[in-house]
Parts: C-alpha cells; sequence; structure tokens
C-alpha cells in the first residue's frame, strides 16, 4: 500500500523532470538563442529572487485573491439558478441557447464591455472572470438536477417524502458531483480571466499584470517564472478542489 | 377493522343497484375495478378488477411490455390511473403504508448515506426520534441473517447485501403492503436463491401483504400465495391461481411433485396467453 502509493508519486514526477531535462538540454545545446530561452535555472533563481525581494509573492495572492471572489460570486449565483433551472425542464428549455451562446462566447472579448459597466477598477475584472465562471456553474448544476436519478427521487417519494424534503435530502445530493465538476472547471476558468484581465486591462499588481511588464521589458527569465507560479496556482486550485470534491462526494463515480 | 370498514362490509352489494366500490370482501386487502391506462393512445388497461389477499404473497407474471411494472406502480401510487378505483380495505393510498423494492438497487439506495443511515431514512421522515429507530431497526435486523457491516456505504456491498438493504428500508416503516418490481432479477442464480429464501423468512413472519412482480416463472410460484397472470397488452386475467403449497419452502420443494405441476399449468397458461394474441 505505502509502497504502491510511493511508485504513484515517483510516475507522477517522471513527467515534470523530463520537460525539465528536455529544457535544460536544448538550452546548454544552443538550439534556441539563450534570448529567447532562459535555463530553467536560471528561471528557477528568477523566481526565487523576485519572491523574496521583488514582491512576486504579493502579486500571486492578489492574484488569487481576485480569482477567489470571482468564483464565490460565481458559486453563489450559479448554484441556486441552476437547480432553479435544472429543476424545471421548460425554463431549460427556453434559456438552453442564451447558456451555450454565452459560455461559446470567449469572456476576454466582453472586457470592453464591462468597463463600461464597472469602470476601470478591480471590479470590472472580477465581474468578467464571475461572468464566465457562473455559465460554467449554472451549466453544470442545472445538467446535474436533470440528470437526477428518477429512481431515487421515486424511491424517496414512496417513502414520503414532501417536495421539500426531496429536494433537500435527495437533488442536493444527486446533483452535487456534477455540481464539482462545475466548480473546479469555474474555479480554473476565473483564474484565467482574472490573469488575461490583470494584463490587458491595466492594473497595479498579480501575476497578469508581471507577465506584461517582463514582456515590454524583455526580461525572459521572469516572464517565464511568472507563467510557471500561475501554472502552479492554477494546479493547486484544481488539486484543492480535488481534494474536496472526493471528501465529500465520495460516492461519486462508485453509484 | 373500524366500524365504518364493518358497516360497509355489512351493506355489502347482494343486488344492491348501485354497488358500493369500497366494499370489500373480507380477507381482501386491495380491491382494483374498472382500472383504466393507456400511454400515448395505446391501451394498457382497460377497464380491469381485481382483488389481492391480505397478508399474502401474489406475484405477477407475464409476458414482456404486457404492463406488469405499470399495474404495480399505479398501485403503489406513483403512476397516475386514467379511470377506475384502487382501495387498500376502503382506504386510499394517501393513508396507507407501503413499502417499494426497486428492480435497480443501485439507483434506488442513497449512496451518500451509510447503509444502516438508508435504513433509518423512512424513519425519519416519519419523524420518530432516534432512540425509538434504533431500537425497531434492532428489531428488524434480528429478523435478518445479515453478514455484512450496516456501517458501509451501499458502493461498497454487494448487489445481493444492496437489495437487502432495500428490503430492510421498505420493512423497517412496517408497512401494511410491500411492492417489489423484479427485485432479484439483476443478481446471480445463487443470490437470488439466498434472497428468496430471506424475502420469504421475513414476509410470512411479518404477515405483510406483498405484490412481487417477476420474470422468473419459478420465483413467482415458489414465493407465492396466489399467481397472477397477465395477457399481452391489452392486459387481461389469463389466468389468477392459488399456490398450495406448505411453507416455509425450502429448495427441496423446486423438485417438490405439486410445485412441478403448478410450474407446468403456469407455463400452460402462459404460453396459451402468449399465443391467443
Ligand atoms: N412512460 C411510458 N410512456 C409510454 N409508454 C410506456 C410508459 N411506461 C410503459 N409504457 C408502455 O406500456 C407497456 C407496459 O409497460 P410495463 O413497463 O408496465 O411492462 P412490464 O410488464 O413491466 O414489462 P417488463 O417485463 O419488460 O418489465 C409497454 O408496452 C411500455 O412500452
Ligand atoms: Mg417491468
Amino acid at each position: 500500500m505505502q509502497s504502491a502509493r510511493l511508485s504513484r508519486y515517483a510516475w507522477m514526477a517522471v513527467g515534470p523532470l523530463a520537460l525539465f531535462l528536455v529544457w535544460y538540454a536544448v538550452h546548454l545545446a544552443g538550439l534556441v538563442t539563450p534570448k529567447l530561452l532562459p535555463s530553467p535555472v536560471r528561471t528557477l533563481q528568477s523566481v526565487w529572487t523576485h519572491t523574496t525581494t521583488g514582491g512576486m509573492g504579493a502579486d500571486f495572492l492578489r492574484t488569487l485573491w481576485r480569482t477567489l471572489q470571482a468564483f464565490v460570486i460565481a458559486a453563489a449565483f450559479g448554484v441556486p439558478i441552476g437547480i432553479i433551472i435544472g429543476a424545471s425542464e421548460k425554463l431549460y428549455r427556453s434559456i438552453e441557447f442564451l447558456i451555450d451562446f454565452f459560455r461559446s462566447t470567449p469572456a476576454t472579448a466582453m472586457f470592453p464591455l464591462f468597463m463600461i459597466i464597472f469602470g476601470l477598477g478591480d471590479f470590472s475584472k472580477i465581474a468578467v472572470a464571475a461572468f464566465a465562471a457562473w455559465l460554467v456553474v449554472l451549466f453544470n448544476v442545472a445538467y446535474g438536477v436533470m440528470n437526477a436519478r428518477q429512481t431515487r427521487i421515486l424511491a424517496a417519494k414512496v417513502m414520503g417524502a414532501s417536495r421539500a424534503r426531496i429536494f433537500k435530502d435527495v437533488m442536493f445530493y444527486e446533483c452535487l458531483p456534477q455540481t464539482f465538476v462545475g466548480l473546479r472547471t469555474a474555479v480554473s476558468l476565473a483564474l484565467v480571466v482574472i490573469v488575461v484581465a490583470e494584463m490587458f486591462i491595466g492594473s497595479d499588481d498579480g501575476l497578469g499584470k508581471r507577465i506584461i511588464d517582463s514582456q515590454i521589458t524583455f526580461d525572459l527569465p521572469q516572464l517565464y517564472g511568472t507563467i510557471l507560479v500561475s501554472g502552479i496556482l492554477g494546479y493547486g486550485l484544481n488539486l484543492i478542489f480535488l481534494g474536496l470534491e472526493k471528501w465529500l462526494v465520495h460516492w461519486s463515480g462508485r453509484a | 377493522m373500524t366500524m365504518a370498514q364493518r358497516q360497509r362490509q355489512e351493506a355489502a352489494p347482494a343486488g344492491a343497484s348501485f354497488p358500493d366500490l369500497r366494499w370489500f370482501p373480507p380477507g381482501t386487502h386491495i380491491t382494483v375495478r374498472g382500472l383504466k391506462k393507456s400511454f400515448d393512445g395505446n391501451p394498457v388497461y382497460v377497464g380491469f378488477d381485481i382483488d389481492l389477499p391480505k397478508g399474502k404473497i401474489v406475484s405477477i407474471f407475464g409476458p414482456n411490455g404486457c404492463g406488469k411494472s405499470t399495474f404495480i406502480n399505479m398501485v403503489a401510487g406513483l403512476l397516475p390511473i386514467d379511470a377506475g378505483q384502487i382501495l387498500f380495505e376502503g382506504k386510499t393510498i394517501a393513508d396507507t403504508r407501503i413499502g417499494y423494492v426497486f428492480q435497480n438497487y443501485r439507483e434506488a439506495l442513497f449512496p451518500w448515506l451509510r447503509a444502516i443511515d438508508n435504513v433509518h431514512y423512512p424513519l425519519r421522515l416519519m419523524g420518530i426520534p432516534k432512540a425509538e429507530r434504533d431500537r425497531r431497526i434492532a428489531e428488524l435486523v434480528a429478523g435478518f441473517d445479515l453478514k455484512f457491516d450496516l456501517n458501509r456505504y451501499p458502493y461498497q456491498l454487494s448487489g445481493g447485501q444492496q437489495q437487502t438493504v432495500s428490503i430492510m428500508r421498505s420493512l423497517v416503516i412496517e408497512p401494511e403492503v410491500l411492492f417489489l418490481d423484479e427485485p432479484f432479477s439483476a443478481l446471480d442464480y445463487e443470490m437470488t436463491l439466498i434472497m428468496r429464501d430471506q424475502l420469504q423468512k421475513v414476509l410470512v413472519a411479518r404477515g405483510v401483504t406483498t405484490v412481487l412482480v417477476s420474470h422468473d416463472l419459478e420465483e413467482a410460484v415458489y414465493l407465492a400465495d396466489k399467481v397472477l397472470m397477465l395477457t399481452r397488452r391489452p392486459s387481461r386475467i389469463a389466468d389468477y391461481m392459488d399456490v398450495d403449497l406448505p411453507r416455509p419452502r425450502d429448495p427441496s420443494t423446486l423438485t417438490d411433485a405439486r410445485f412441478i405441476e403448478l410450474k407446468a399449468r403456469t407455463l400452460e397458461v402462459f404460453q396459451n396467453a402468449v399465443r391467443a394474441s
């Protein structure tokens, strides 16, 4: 058991290590000019110095904070509305097109609109990200409700559960697995939109701002380093949600 | 029997020009009168009458798609009827405590609750306090021959164990009527044999009126006090046969001469019913 887990982690490390080695080899062999591709060691050094003295930690936290705000707004509006939409076939049919349309529209294309509505401040970035993430939550929750096992609902009904009890005791749990899929996708999407917004809407801080600044000053180690850090942030958020899901929705995929 | 029921029985038809449909013969639990049901204009029941006896097990057997599930779902109040009347000793379904065991146990149990909490659930709905629930469940468990831990989640149990939990969940409220729609058809043969005997033991001990749909003729006869055979749709009664085998029945019953005779008769009725249409 213990050794099986160890070997799993060992295998998981193979890919990243290989990437690191290939990157290093390409750099050493001079296949790409060092101006465009700094060595991985140089990149990690840059992350280290910018984190300890250059305020990258603060940028990381700003981006994380904006992402979380957008996510919380998306979840707070997405889950209840999703349940309502999913519970009514007619309601769902009537707005299915709108949901699919806006889900397919790049959220970043709406920056100008949100800037007009919410101004140039922080909130317009959060609002765009929240909007994009909200659609994902909404869609997944509604889908989860619509695909609730009919037999379980009948079982509760036959045991004498009221409509309210069926909702609270059965529907809620039935759509939980799909809700988590939505929440996990939403948090990743929120991060993407926030970083892009920090890059292009104009921002005083955040990882996106740092990326665009390093591009302008041609500080490639910092550019690569910040991309790495954004990736780690996204991966970490995903991991947290996977863990939560495994813990809270233990029956997912098994029943 | 309540006063009202007794009065209804005494005021029984015997030539009455306006028969009271709520009258039921003694020993009868469920009366179905003039039942009609069609799906999208395709009739499944066109005026169906039957009496189901109290405290007995009735198996329903018939060709695929003849309306067995439709019938028990209508009687259990899960499916609206187009016309007719279904009463339980004169009461409606709303005033009757029922249990229902689904064929698909995987989709009928709540996987977010442990097996034991699944059994608690109907009692919680009734607002029964924890101590009383525990007492009733302990009593129920004593009647079963459980070889697994009820503190597991349903997905950690085998199919037979899950269906056992389903049956416990339906019995814990001490239902007046128990409905089972092909409860063992998703289990392997060995498990089916064990489950049949388990079910027979519990039902006979508790004297629950039971309506069982089975697509296995052997099972239908083995468990039943009466076998209701249906024709192709629109469904009519092909035969409503008494099974006078002594209880408890056990696997040796399967080779008993009387059992084989009854089974042969039901098979013949079934074949005639299928051929007739
Ligand atoms: N919801 C429905 N909508 C339309 N037709 C239905 C519906 N439910 C059942 N039917 C039809 O009514 C008939 C009876 O169905 P039912 O499920 O009661 O049959 P059954 O005897 O239980 O069959 P099986 O042996 O396959 O379980 C079938 O022909 C079926 O196609
Ligand atoms: Mg059926």
